[in-house]
């Protein structure tokens, strides 16, 4: 049985979520850099280009890359043969998180639902716990920003609709959704499931760079016919037009019931900042 | 032909009825930042008769939550937040006399028609390109509701600070139009 402290889990997470809110990750600028090269539309380009600059400030100047620094999402892979000493995992990831937005001057974004008073520490945060064999400790974390949040959806499909209606929705969605959740954007999708289970899978796809092919080619092949019928829409960055709507697609599959076909479509920003620690 | 223009806010009837859709704006003087909070309060006020933060006559609002200003910048990264969740409460401001709004993504039919009605526009600022807009503010300053923390209003002093038009006042809408197939 390994031990690791919650101080040492707090500290890490503090340095990371700053970290994490002021540099983005070099996948995601190579992407954006890529596509300015193959942006027809002069003001996709110039989008594109402002966020290069933007990525090249807030990595020099310390400001967080974009206000919106997100609701604290954390996927954490808690091995059976690890032991957590001092407070419980979970205090342990929220210290963290609450003095890294606090120190590194962070928006604090949650607050209740109706009557919108904010917790002042954005806290609570989404902490989703996995127990893996093995005495690891991996600890994710996103920083989801509510207006592309916003345009994430999930449904329950018919197992005959298949993989045309699961297109079909996918692309109705990002259409929907057009210039409001900062294009070029990513997607994260579920399939498969349960209702509660899809949406998880959806944000869970986000986390896998871009540099880094799924293993099944099956889902590489999805992953890019998805890319190239949302990248014809023509929305493109900010939604001023141009051939970059998307940059990547990212699919999670699970078996469902055999009466059910769940999908969830959770939209990333181009800002799409997040960073994992071992401990 | 898109055309560049530098204005001052506040603006008057004069400076808004020459843009079209496209037009680039850099923008100086004196704005006004509110988000959802904000204006519910703001329509709370004008319903109670209680003073309102800022006068709307000439106002440009700016969807914008920023974050925490380090030491030595007036403000924190600042750039806009989605604006279709303020639709509901645009078209009385602009009645009473707001000249434009900032922010990012689509506005409701609604919007669009008071646009048209009071002579007003909507700008685009770049989404997610907080760092970068901040530096084209020069201060800020909480003048009502700090206890919405990230939410309160602030009066902002911006110095060419980069906008679009989006949709003006004769009905016109920048955003493409997505080509979805049949």
């Amino acid at each position: 049985m390994r031990t690791v402290t919650s101080s040492d889990i707090a500290d890490r997470v503090a340095e990371m979520v700053v970290r994490t809110n002021r540099i983005l990750p070099p996948d995601v600028l190579a992407a954006i850099s890529r596509a300015k090269e193959n942006e027809s539309s002069p003001s996709g380009r110039e989008i594109l280009g402002q966020l290069e600059e933007n990525a090249a400030l807030a990595r020099e100047s310390g400001l967080p890359l974009c206000q919106d620094t997100g609701m604290a999402v954390f996927f954490v892979e808690l091995g059976e043969q690890c032991r957590v000493e001092g407070a419980s995992l979970r205090e342990a990831i929220t210290q963290g998180m609450v003095r890294g937005y606090q120190d590194g001057l962070l928006r604090k974004s949650m607050c209740h639902p109706l009557t919108r008073k904010n917790t002042g520490d954005n806290s609570p945060a989404a902490i989703h716990v996995e127990l893996v064999p093995g005495d690891g400790l991996k600890i994710s974390f996103m920083a989801k920003g509510g207006g592309s949040e916003n345009m994430s959806r999930v449904t329950m499909l018919s197992p005959a609709q298949g993989w045309r209606g699961i297109k079909e929705f996918v692309l109705d969605r990002v259409a929907e959704a057009g210039p409001n959740p900062c294009p070029p954007t990513m997607l994260g999708i579920g399939i498969g499931g349960s209702f509660e289970l899809a949406p998880r899978l959806a944000k869970q796809a986000l986390l896998r760079p871009l540099d880094q092919p799924h293993p099944d080619p099956e889902i590489v092949r999805m992953e890019q016919e998805l890319l190239d019928e949302i990248n014809s829409l023509g929305i493109g960055p900010m939604g001023l037009g141009g051939d970059t709507t998307c940059l990547a697609v990212r699919i999670i599959m699970a078996p469902c019931h055999i009466a059910s076909l769940p999908l969830a479509v959770n939209v990333q920003c181009h800002s799409a900042r997040h960073e994992e620690v071992l401990l | 032909m898109s055309r560049e223009y530098s204005l001052q806010a506040p603006l008057r009837d004069e400076d808004v009825i020459h843009l079209k859709i496209g037009d680039r704006v850099l923008l100086s003087g004196i704005i006004y930042t509110a988000r959802d909070a904000a204006h519910k309060k703001i329509v709370q006020a004008l319903e109670t008769g209680a003073e309102l933060p800022f006068p709307l006559k000439g106002a440009v609002i700016y969807y914008v939550g920023p974050s925490p200003a380090p030491a030595g910048r007036p403000i924190g990264s600042a750039g806009p937040t989605t604006s279709y969740r303020m639709d509901s409460y645009t078209p009385r401001l602009h009645s009473l006399g707001v000249k434009a709004t900032i922010g990012k993504g689509k506005r409701s039919q609604e919007v669009k028609d008071a646009l048209v009605r009071h002579n007003a526009v909507y700008f685009g600022a770049t989404g997610g390109a907080g760092a970068l807009l901040s530096q084209r503010i020069v201060s800020s300053k909480i003048i009502a509701f700090e206890d919405l923390g990230p939410e309160a209003v602030r009066e902002l002093v911006v110095r060419d600070f980069p906008l679009l038009v989006v949709n003006d006042a004769f009905g016109g809408e920048l955003y493409a139009r997505p080509n979805l197939p049949d």
